[in-house]
């Protein structure tokens, strides 16, 4: 039997509890085990999970905090793209402040 | 019917008992099921939503798995709070209470071995924001009207990306310097990917995502240190959850192997379709 140690008030849990937190851990960690009706979540099976989710329903995923694939090198391969492209706007943005008479969209 | 059997965790006999308003996964409240020195913790959930083929398709259902999710939480959560206990992934499930038993019988050494290793431990998750935009906080100090000339533009612009650069470099020391203080107090400690939390509303950027192994009776101890640095850098933001079950360090066996990892997949492999 055990006797737990006094432990503090839990930080940032409960029902406002990050998602992203949750997921990352009953999804991603935690002991592996095969069910007997061969329903196991094991690791090749999550990132399936995890890339049809981001096709599904990416705009729900991104409201919730879920955002895995942009932060994990293996399924982002947009993520270099993304700070490429908000360079770019901003560079537009300035070239426009600049060059008033000249909108950034007729720029070829 | 008495449906399928969903497992949340296994522990040691645990005395206390479990809150009466607990509810499981799809309302059920969880029970424990006993077996040898050990116990399971399962409640019983509908075939028709836990099927393999039912299964696959809620967990592509982002608010199905949300929901489930958190009741796997909550769950693990309560049995944090009266033993430790050795959480598994979302969405185990056996057929019956024997199917549980038998996965219990062949996995009892590694379920003992790491239940010894938890024991009187909790995870504790720390996150590190740069909390304003570098860029934003750069743009408020150059000085202001438009550039007057196009060197002016540059020597602006290289001011900017400078102090962009040392904003960043600001924050990976302190935390760099953060993850070794708590590593001290921490038996184990594991970096995880950084969150985008741009897109999630949360103000700033997750430059560090850690979990630490912490003893309960030095809890107390880890979160005032983690409270103490929260003023330290202006700019940087300390987030802490938990107290979590050790979910980051219970997958893993120590260094003769992982017998614990490669086994399931055996038994997966070797099962009908």
């Amino acid at each position: 039997m055990t006797t737990p140690g006094r432990l503090p008030e839990p930080y940032g849990q409960g029902q406002g509890a990050n998602l992203a937190d949750i997921l990352e851990r009953v999804l991603d960690k935690g002991v592996v085990i095969a069910g007997d009706i061969r329903i196991n979540l094991l690791d090749i099976e999550l990132l399936t999970i995890k890339l049809r989710l981001v096709v599904a329903s990416v705009d729900k995923a991104k409201e919730m905090g879920i955002d895995w694939w942009e932060s994990d090198p293996a399924l982002s391969s947009n993520a270099r793209h993304k700070e490429l492209a908000r360079e770019n706007a901003e560079l537009r943005a300035r070239l426009a402040e600049l060059e008033p008479g000249r909108a950034p969209e007729e720029s070829p | 019917m008495t449906g399928l059997r969903y497992v949340y965790a296994v522990c040691r006999p645990f005395g206390a008992a479990l809150q009466a308003q607990l509810t499981g996964v799809a309302g059920d409240p969880p029970r424990v099921l006993h077996h040898h020195d050990l116990v399971a913790v399962v409640s019983h959930v509908p075939e028709a939503d836990f099927s393999e083929e039912a299964l696959r398709a809620h967990l592509e259902d982002l608010d199905w798995l949300a929901s489930t999710a958190r009741a796997h939480q909550q769950v693990i959560d309560a049995l944090t709070a009266v033993t430790t206990p050795l959480p598994l992934r979302l969405a185990t499930v056996f057929r019956d209470d024997s199917g549980v038993r038998v996965m219990m019988e062949e996995r009892e050494d590694y379920f003992r071995r790491t239940l010894d290793r938890l024991e009187g431990r909790v995870e504790w998750g720390v996150k590190v924001y740069v909390e304003s935009d570098p860029e934003q906080g750069a743009l408020a100090e150059r000085p202001a009207g438009k550039p007057a000339s196009g060197r002016d533009y540059l020597r602006r612009r290289s001011m900017r990306s400078r102090a962009h650069e040392d904003m960043w470099q600001r924050a990976e020391e302190f935390a760099t310097r953060l993850h070794r203080t708590l590593s001290e107090r921490a038996e184990d400690t594991r970096l995880h990917a950084p969150q985008n939390t741009a897109l999630s509303g949360a103000a700033g950027r997750n430059v560090l995502n850690a979990a630490y192994l912490v003893g309960r009776d030095v809890s107390e101890e880890f979160v005032e240190m983690v409270d103490r640095t929260k003023d330290e850098a202006p700019g940087i933001r300390v987030e802490l959850t938990g107290p979590w079950a050790a979910y980051s360090f219970a997958g893993e066996e120590s260094r003769e192997g992982n017998a614990g990892e490669s086994r399931p997949r055996d038994t997966g492999a070797g099962e009908a379709s």
